[in-house]
């Protein structure tokens, strides 16, 4: 994506890219090493997805970032794209976003929410089938659970069904397990999502 | 008792001791094998699985194929259907269209996941799960309406079918997973292929407060390289090695007509034994036998029930 370009700005995320070491300080300044001559500048934002922080960390570099014909960016595509609304430029992904996470130690990660709208957490003991479930069933396990791990992979991963029913057991919640969960409302999910609190 | 719209409920309510096949669409626009194996199983099975891209191949559409045995061979079909690839919209359409086409049983299933598809690459939908799937169905043909309660014209008539996992470890979590759907209105189950007796008679036991009508999976093998694989690659399934070793030296024939006889010799002593043993000592409604492309076996066994 950067071959037609020859003057590159790079931006890293210091919050989750640089904890998940792909667009931390490091892999910029890797990056600055692989463009050569074509590297105008960098920076690295506190948290390139909020709009307020983008404004402060790259004011100080706005004209670097103005000489160059496009601003590639290391952080999820929440970054990406308010980096692209906020300098106006043409904007490159620099990584491929995999989920929203729970960090477990730095360059470790693990997917737990896909912001879908309906929270059933605590109906599930706390681990969340819509992720965790490879079909993302909300009354399972189903037919392709065997010695507790999902078909999905080969049988390498726990069923996340059988997780919510060993958790909720242990609990002493099986009567939430027996409960039928109604399907999502999936229209909230099928357009462009804004929360406007204010 | 809901009304009984198919030949496969009113023989399940009937009393007799009930034997399902199963046809598997292969990825063709031809419909001649599916035919044929209908016609070889017709007479000796009350009705007849038609498959739905089992592993998630893309295989010629098990509705086609449910109707085409329907209406050229006379073989009732259990329709398979996966929640897998279509989300609530083309579900409800697909089960219109099976109503409209005379279809009267529906299995429901979420299907194998796409990672094991020949397009691997595909977008796993699961809008719905398998529960939700009973729920519509009982909608569609309770109250004539479909999830969103929009109504419908013309009478669903057909009845829904669950699957279950006599292999399934831990097992409580599966039967709290049929109770689940039992409570929200199937017909009947089949299961899963099963081979350990012992399992096979606690999983009845426990399904009899269900008052749900059980046909378990049996799955006789063509060959002992067929049982093998499905021993090492299904997890949750051990094949009996007696029965493997038994496969092993039928092969061991010299001239291919013998081969075949023998080891169809061991298929139907093994499972004649093994239905007459479900059929005396438990509450099974009957057997479904899961030998696609081996109706010789289906006819065999048929007159042992």
């Amino acid at each position: 994506m950067a071959e037609p370009f020859d003057k590159i700005f790079v931006v890293g995320c210091g919050t989750c890219a640089t904890i998940c070491q792909t667009g931390g300080e490091g892999q910029v300044k890797e990056q600055l090493g692989i463009l050569g001559k074509k590297g105008v500048g960098w920076a690295v934002v506190e948290a390139p997805c909020d709009l307020r922080l983008v404004k402060r960390d790259l004011a100080e570099f706005m004209p670097r970032v103005g000489l160059s014909d496009a601003v590639l960016v290391l952080s999820c595509g929440a970054g990406v794209q308010v980096v692209g609304e906020h300098t106006g430029k043409l904007v490159i992904p620099g990584l491929d976003t995999l989920f929203i996470g729970k960090i477990e130690r730095i360059g470790r990660a693990s997917e737990r929410c896909r912001a879908c709208t309906e929270c059933m957490l605590y109906e599930t003991g706390g681990i969340c089938p819509v992720v965790r479930c490879s079909k993302g069933l909300l009354n399972g396990p189903c037919g392709g659970m065997a010695n507790g791990k999902c078909e999905a992979g080969g049988h390498t991963r726990d069923c996340a069904w059988v997780m919510i029913y060993e958790t909720l057991k242990r609990q002493g919640r099986l009567d939430v397990f027996k409960k039928y969960r109604e399907p999502k409302d999936r229209s909230r999910k099928a357009q462009p999502q804004e929360l406007l609190g204010r | 008792m809901r009304e009984s719209y198919s030949d496969l409920m009113k023989a399940i309510r009937s009393g007799r001791f009930v034997l399902t096949g199963e046809i598997q669409p292969k990825k063709t626009t031809l419909l001649n094998e599916a035919i044929r194996s209908a016609k070889e199983m017709h007479g000796h099975i009350v009705a007849c699985n038609v498959t739905d891209d089992p592993r998630g191949q893309a295989y010629l559409s098990s509705l086609v194929v449910s109707h085409a045995i329907q209406r050229d061979v006379g073989l009732e079909a259990i329709c398979q259907m996966t929640v897998r690839d279509r989300n609530r919209i083309a579900i409800t359409s697909e089960l219109l269209g099976a109503a409209a086409l005379g279809i009267r049983n529906v299995l429901t299933m979420s299907g194998d996941h796409t990672s094991l598809s020949d397009n691997p690459c595909a977008m796993p939908v699961y809008d719905l799960d398998t529960a939700h799937f009973v729920r519509l169905v009982r909608r569609m043909v309770d109250e004539g309406v479909d999830l969103g309660g929009n109504r419908i014209s013309g009478g669903v008539r057909m009845h829904v079918g669950i699957v279950g996992n006599p292999n399934a470890e831990p097992l409580e979590a599966e039967l709290l997973k049929i109770g689940r759907k039992v409570d929200l209105g199937a017909d009947f189950m089949q299961t899963q292929i099963v081979f350990d007796m012992d399992r096979a008679k606690c999983f009845l036991k426990e399904m009899e407060r269900y008052q749900i009508p059980v046909l378990p999976g049996i799955f006789p093998c063509k060959s002992h390289a067929i049982a093998e694989f499905v021993s090492k690659n299904v997890p949750g399934i051990k094949v009996p090695p007696d029965y493997i070793e038994e496969l092993r030296k039928a092969e061991g024939s010299l001239d291919r007509q013998t081969k075949r006889e023998k080891v169809d010799e061991v298929n139907f002593e093994y499972f004649s034994a093994l239905i007459r043993e479900l059929k005396g000592t438990t509450k099974a409604s009957g057997v479904h036998i899961m030998a696609f492309g081996y109706e010789g076996i289906v006819r065999k066994l048929s007159e042992c029930v």
